[in-house]
C-alpha cells in the first residue's frame, strides 16, 4: 500500500478528478442524475486517497517531501513532473479534497440558473485537479501550469452561473489574476537564469525549476535581481490572495459567483496566493522576502481594517463576507510577514481557519439567497425566528469567523497577532508591534461587523415581505449532509488546535531554519 | 575562352518533398484540363494527398539526419528546414480541409485553387532551404504570387478585391524596398550567398551606413510579410475580405514563411551586426504588441479580431530577435522559441479559424454577435474555440502557454535589461490580449443566441477532421510540450549552434 500510494498517490489524486471530467464529457447533458453520481463518487474517490494519504504520511517526519514523484516531463528546459508534499501542503490538501465533494453534495438539488449539472460539475472537477495540483507540485514551471488550470473552470463557473453582474466579475477576476500570474512567470523566468546551475540526472549541469533545489541554486542572485524577483511573485500571488490594494476583484467575483463557485474561492482559491508565499517566495529568496516583509506587513493590516471598514459599510451579506476575507487573509499575510516559525504556524492554521469558517459562512448565505431571493441586509430579519437552526448555524459561523476562543478561528488570528511581537530576521520589532496593536484592533472591528450583521439578520420579527413565504424553510437534509463535517472541523480544530500545529510545525520550522536569517 | 557548364550534382532524396509538391501541381493541372466541371471535386482529394505524400521523404530525411548541402550552399536541407518544411506541408493540408466545402459551394474555380496553394506551399519549402539572398527572393515571389491571387479569389465581391489588390501593393512594395536592400548588401559584399556575406559584412567598420541601410530594408521587407506594426495595415482589410480559409493560410503560413525568412537572413547573414538589427526588431516587435493587442480590443468582427490577434502574436515572436545577440545561449533559445511558437501558432489559428469557417456555415457572418449563445447549439464547437482562444491566450494547459514560456525564457536568458522590459511588456500583452479573448468566450458561453436561433449546426466531415488534428495537436503539446521540443531541439543554424 505504501508502495503504491508512493509512486501513484499524489498522481491519482491530481488527474482522478480529470478522469471523472473526461468520463462525464461524453455522457449525454440529458443524464443529469448519472452525473451528479459519477462527479460525487469522483470527488469521494479522490477523498478516499486523501484519506490514504493521510493514513500514511510520516508526521514525524513532516519536513522532508513524501510521496515524492520526480520524472521527466519537459527535458529541453529541464522541467519536471515533480510531486511530493510535507506538513505545510498536507492540510491545503486535505482542505481541497474535503470541500470539492461537500460542494457536489450541496449542489445536489440547487443547481442555480441555468442549471446544466453536466457542465457545472465538470468544471468542479476540473477545478480539483488544478487546485491538488497546485499544492502538489514542487517544480515552478508544474506550479504555474496547474496555478493557471484553476483560472479557466472559476471565470466560467463565474460567468455563466453567476449574478446578475457576472460577466464584469468574470472578467474582472481573470484579468487581475492573469495580470499577477504574467509578472509571476517572468520572475520565475528571472529566477531560472539566475540561479546556479544543478546537476542532472544525465550527468553535466543545467538551470532548475524544483522548489527543493532552488533556494540553494539561488543563493547567488544578486540582491537588487533578487528584490525585483520578489516583486513579480509578490504581485502573482497578492492578487491571487488578494492583498489590498489588489483586492477589489473579490469582491465582485464573490458577490457574483454561484454558492459553490464562492466558497470554493473563499476556501481553497485564495489560499494558493498565501500558499506560494510559504512555498516557493520565503524559502527562495530569503533576504528579499526580509526587505519585502515590512511592506507586506504594512498592507496586510491595511487590508485588516480597511476589510474590516468596508464590511461595516456593507448592505449586502455575501459582499459583506467577501471583504471579511480581505480583513482575515490579511491576518495570514501578517503572519508570514513575520518571517517567523510562529507566525508561518498561524498563517496556515488561519488558511484552514478561514477556508472552513468563510466557506461555511458562503454556504448559509448561498442558502438565504435561495429562499429569500435577495441578501439585501435591509430586507432580512428574523431568521432565528422563521428557521432557528438556520439561524444558529449562521450565529455559530459567525462567533467562529470573529475569533471566539474554542473555535478555529481564534488560532489563526491570535497567534498571527502575537507573532507579529517579535518579528524573526533583523525585521524592525518596533514597526511590528505598531502593526500588532492594529491588527489587534482590526478583531475587534470584525467582533463589530460580524455581530452587527448577525443582529440584523437574525434577531428581531421576519419582515413582513417574507413572514408568509412559503419559500422560507429551515435547513434540508442536503445541506445538513454538507454543513456538518465543516461545523465538526470548526469545533474540533477550536479545541485541538494541536492536530494541526503538530503537521505543520516540522516543516515550517525546517523551512524557516533553512532560511537562515538572524533572529 | 569557353565555358563548361556542369550540371550540379542534385540529391533528388533531398529534393523529394519539393518535387512532390510540384508533380501533384503538374497531376492537378492535367485533372483540370482533362475533366468536366462535375468531377472538380477531385482536386482537394488530390491535393491534400500530395501535401501528405510529401511529409514521407521529410520523415526519411529527418530520420537520415544528414545536413546536405547543394546548389554551392545556397540551399540546404537540416533539421531547421525539415521541421519547417513539415510545418507547411501540414498547415497546408490543413487550409486544404477547411477549403474543401467553401470552395466547392461557393462554385469558386476549384481546379485553379489548389494548385495556387500547392504553388505557395512550395514557394514556402523552399524559403525553408533557401540561403541566398536571390533564391530567399524567388522563394518569396513564388508564396506570395499565388496567395495575392487567392486573396481576390471571390471576384464578384468587393470586399475581396480589395482584399487582394491592398495585400497586392503593400507586398510588392514590400519586395521593392527589401530587393533594393538586398542589392545594396550584394553591391558591399559581392555575394549573395549568406554564408559569404556574414563574415564579409562581420569585417566590415561597424560604421558602413549603407549595410545598416541594406539591413534595415531587407529587415522592413519581412516586416510586412509577418505584417508587424506600422508594416501591418494591409492585414485586417485583407484578412477580412479575403475567402476564410486563405485567410487562415495567410495568416499562418504566409506568416511562418516570413519568420523563417528573417531567422534565415538574421542568423546567418547578418549575424556579425546584431547591433544593427537588434534595436531596430525590439522596437518593431514592442509596437507590434501593443499596436496589435490595442486595436484588436475595439474588434466587433471575429476575424478582423484574429486578424490583430495575428499581429500581436508576430509581436511575440519577433521579441527574442532583440536580444539574441547576447550571448550563444540567448541566441540559440531565440531560435528554438520563435520555431516552437510558429509550429504551435500553426495549430491554434488554424482551428480557430476552423471554428469561425464552421460557425459562418450557419450564421453566414464572422460578426462577433453571431457567436452569442453558440454554447447552448454548439456545444462542441465552442469548447474547441476555447481551447484555441485560451492557448492564444497562453493559458495552460493548452499549448499556447509553452510558446509563451519559450518567448519568456529567451528573453530572459539574455540577462540584459532590455530583455527583461520586454519580457514585462510581453507579459503586460498577454493580460490585454485575455480581454477580448475573453469576450469572445464570453459572448459563446454566458450570450443568448442571436434571434433565438438555437438550431444545430451541420459540421462537414473535412472541418471536423482539421478540428480534430488542431485539438488534439493544442491539447497535447500543451500536456506534454516535450514532444516539440523533441522535434525542435536539433534545429541549428550556420551561426547560432546548440
Amino acid at each position: 500500500m505504501k508502495d503504491f500510494l508512493n509512486s501513484w498517490g499524489l498522481s491519482l489524486a491530481i488527474f482522478v478528478p480529470l478522469v471523472g471530467a473526461v468520463v462525464m464529457l461524453v455522457i449525454p447533458k440529458a443524464k443529469e442524475q448519472l452525473h451528479k453520481v459519477i462527479a460525487l463518487a469522483t470527488s469521494l474517490v479522490v477523498a478516499l486517497v486523501g484519506v490514504l494519504l493521510l493514513a500514511n504520511f510520516a508526521y514525524d517526519d513532516g519536513k522532508t517531501l513524501q510521496f515524492v514523484v520526480n520524472k521527466s516531463w519537459i527535458p529541453f528546459i529541464n522541467a519536471r513532473y515533480e510531486l511530493g508534499i510535507d506538513g505545510i501542503s498536507l492540510p491545503m490538501i486535505a482542505l481541497t479534497m474535503l470541500v470539492v465533494p461537500l460542494c457536489i453534495i450541496y449542489s445536489w438539488n440547487h443547481f442555480p440558473e441555468p442549471k446544466n449539472p453536466k457542465a457545472f460539475l465538470i468544471l468542479i472537477l476540473i477545478l480539483e485537479t488544478g487546485m491538488i495540483g497546485t499544492f502538489c507540485a514542487q517544480d515552478l514551471i508544474l506550479f504555474f501550469v496547474f496555478f493557471e488550470v484553476v483560472l479557466l473552470p472559476m471565470y466560467f463557473m463565474i460567468g455563466v452561473w453567476g449574478g446578475e453582474k457576472r460577466r464584469y466579475a468574470a472578467m474582472k477576476f481573470f484579468l487581475y489574476t492573469l495580470f499577477g500570474s504574467a509578472l509571476m512567470i517572468v520572475s520565475f523566468m528571472a529566477l531560472y537564469f539566475l540561479s546556479d546551475k544543478v546537476p542532472v540526472a544525465g550527468g553535466g549541469f543545467a538551470h532548475t525549476w524544483s522548489m527543493q533545489e532552488l533556494p540553494v541554486a539561488a543563493a547567488g542572485i544578486s540582491t537588487t535581481a533578487a528584490l525585483w524577483i520578489f516583486g513579480g511573485m509578490f504581485m502573482g500571488f497578492g492578487i491571487k490572495v488578494p492583498m489590498f490594494p489588489f483586492h477589489t476583484w473579490l469582491p465582485d467575483a464573490h458577490t457574483q459567483a454561484p454558492t459553490v463557485g464562492s466558497v470554493i474561492l473563499a476556501a481553497v482559491l485564495l489560499k494558493l496566493g498565501t500558499y506560494g508565499f510559504v512555498r516557493i517566495a520565503l524559502p527562495i529568496l530569503p533576504h528579499a522576502a526580509e526587505k519585502w516583509a515590512p511592506f507586506i506587513g504594512l498592507l496586510a493590516v491595511i487590508g485588516i481594517v480597511y476589510g474590516a471598514l468596508c464590511c461595516l459599510a456593507q448592505t449586502d451579506m455575501k459582499r459583506l463576507i467577501a471583504f471579511s476575507s480581505v480583513a482575515h487573509m490579511g491576518f495570514v499575510m501578517l503572519g508570514i510577514a513575520t518571517l517567523t516559525d510562529f507566525g508561518i504556524n498561524a498563517a496556515i492554521f488561519g488558511m484552514v481557519a478561514h477556508g472552513l469558517i468563510t466557506g461555511m459562512l458562503f454556504f448559509v448565505a448561498g442558502s438565504a439567497k435561495e429562499r429569500f431571493h435577495t441578501l439585501d441586509i435591509a430586507r432580512l430579519g428574523g431568521m432565528l425566528k422563521q428557521m432557528p437552526r438556520m439561524g444558529w448555524i449562521l450565529g455559530f459561523s459567525a462567533m467562529a469567523s470573529l475569533g471566539l476562543p474554542g473555535l478555529a478561528g481564534f488560532w489563526g488570528e491570535f497567534p498571527a497577532i502575537l507573532s507579529a511581537y517579535n518579528p524573526g530576521g533583523n525585521l524592525n520589532a518596533g514597526l511590528f508591534r505598531v502593526y500588532m496593536v492594529v491588527a489587534a484592533l482590526g478583531t475587534v472591528l470584525a467582533a463589530a461587523y460580524l455581530l452587527w450583521l448577525y443582529q440584523r439578520v437574525a434577531f428581531g420579527t421576519p419582515k413582513e415581505e417574507f413572514a408568509h413565504d412559503p419559500h422560507v424553510h429551515d435547513v434540508t437534509f442536503t445541506e445538513y449532509v454538507a454543513w456538518v463535517p465543516m461545523l465538526v472541523l470548526i469545533v474540533v480544530l477550536g479545541f485541538f488546535p494541536n492536530i494541526l500545529f503538530h503537521v505543520t510545525n516540522p516543516a515550517v520550522t525546517h523551512m524557516v531554519s533553512a532560511m537562515g536569517l538572524g533572529s | 575562352m569557353t565555358f563548361a557548364w556542369d550540371a550540379p550534382s542534385v540529391d533528388f532524396h533531398a529534393l523529394a518533398p519539393e518535387i512532390i509538391v510540384a508533380a501533384t501541381l503538374v497531376i492537378l493541372l492535367l485533372v483540370d484540363a482533362f475533366t468536366g466541371e462535375d468531377q472538380r471535386w477531385a482536386s482537394s482529394s488530390i491535393a491534400g494527398i500530395g501535401l501528405l505524400v510529401a511529409l514521407i521523404p521529410i520523415a526519411s530525411l529527418a530520420y537520415d539526419g544528414t545536413t546536405r548541402i547543394m546548389f554551392g550552399g545556397g540551399y540546404v536541407v537540416d533539421n531547421y528546414a525539415l521541421v519547417l518544411k513539415a510545418l507547411f506541408l501540414l498547415s497546408g493540408y490543413v487550409v486544404v480541409l477547411l477549403s474543401t466545402n467553401y470552395i466547392a459551394e461557393g462554385d469558386y474555380w476549384e481546379g485553379e485553387y489548389y494548385q495556387m496553394i500547392l504553388a505557395s506551399v512550395l514557394g514556402m519549402m523552399v524559403m525553408a532551404s533557401a540561403r541566398d539572398l536571390v533564391s530567399i527572393f524567388v522563394a518569396l515571389e513564388l508564396l506570395s504570387i499565388p496567395a495575392y491571387m487567392m486573396a481576390a479569389w471571390r471576384k464578384r465581391d468587393l470586399k475581396s478585391d480589395e482584399a487582394g489588390l491592398k495585400y497586392y501593393l503593400m507586398g510588392v512594395f514590400a519586395s521593392a524596398v527589401m530587393l533594393y536592400g538586398m542589392s545594396v548588401i550584394y553591391g558591399y559584399t559581392g555575394s549573395t550567398l549568406l554564408a559569404d556575406i556574414a563574415p564579409k559584412i562581420g569585417a566590415l567598420a561597424t560604421s558602413t551606413p549603407l549595410v545598416t541601410l541594406g539591413i534595415v530594408f531587407v529587415v522592413i521587407g519581412f516586416a510586412f510579410k509577418v505584417s508587424a506594426v506600422p508594416f501591418h495595415t494591409w492585414a485586417p482589410d485583407t484578412y477580412e475580405g479575403a475567402p476564410t480559409p486563405v485567410t487562415a493560410f495567410l495568416a499562418v503560413a504566409s506568416k511562418a514563411a516570413g519568420f523563417v525568412a528573417l531567422l534565415t537572413l538574421l542568423f546567418v547573414g547578418f549575424w556579425p551586426r546584431h547591433d544593427v538589427w537588434e534595436p531596430l526588431i525590439w522596437v518593431l516587435s514592442a509596437a507590434t504588441m501593443f499596436v496589435g493587442n490595442f486595436i484588436a480590443l475595439r474588434q466587433t468582427n471575429v476575424i478582423r479580431m484574429l486578424a490583430y490577434s495575428g499581429i500581436a502574436q508576430a509581436g511575440y515572436m519577433l521579441a527574442p530577435l532583440a536580444v539574441a545577440g547576447a550571448s550563444p545561449e540567448a541566441a540559440s533559445q531565440a531560435l528554438h522559441s520563435i520555431v516552437i511558437y510558429l509550429v504551435i501558432y500553426a495549430a491554434m489559428n488554424l482551428g480557430a479559424f476552423a471554428v469561425v469557417l464552421a460557425v459562418a456555415r450557419k450564421t453566414r457572418s464572422a460578426e462577433s454577435d453571431s457567436f452569442g449563445g453558440l454554447f447552448s447549439y454548439a456545444p462542441g464547437l465552442t469548447v474547441c474555440m476555447s481551447i484555441f482562444l485560451f492557448s492564444l491566450a497562453g493559458i495552460p494547459p493548452a499549448a499556447g502557454w509553452f510558446a509563451k514560456l519559450g518567448i519568456f525564457q529567451a528573453l530572459a536568458s539574455a540577462g540584459t535589461t532590455s530583455g527583461y522590459v520586454l519580457a514585462v511588456i510581453v507579459a503586460l500583452n498577454s493580460v490585454i490580449a485575455f480581454a477580448y479573448y475573453g469576450r469572445l468566450m464570453r459572448i459563446m458561453w454566458m450570450e443568448d443566441a442571436p434571434d433565438g436561433d438555437v438550431s444545430p449546426i451541420r459540421v462537414p466531415w473535412s472541418i471536423t477532421a482539421a478540428l480534430v488534428l488542431t485539438v488534439g495537436v493544442t491539447l497535447v503539446w500543451g500536456v506534454l510540450p516535450g514532444l516539440v521540443t523533441h522535434f525542435t531541439d536539433p534545429i541549428t543554424l550556420l551561426a547560432v549552434g546548440r
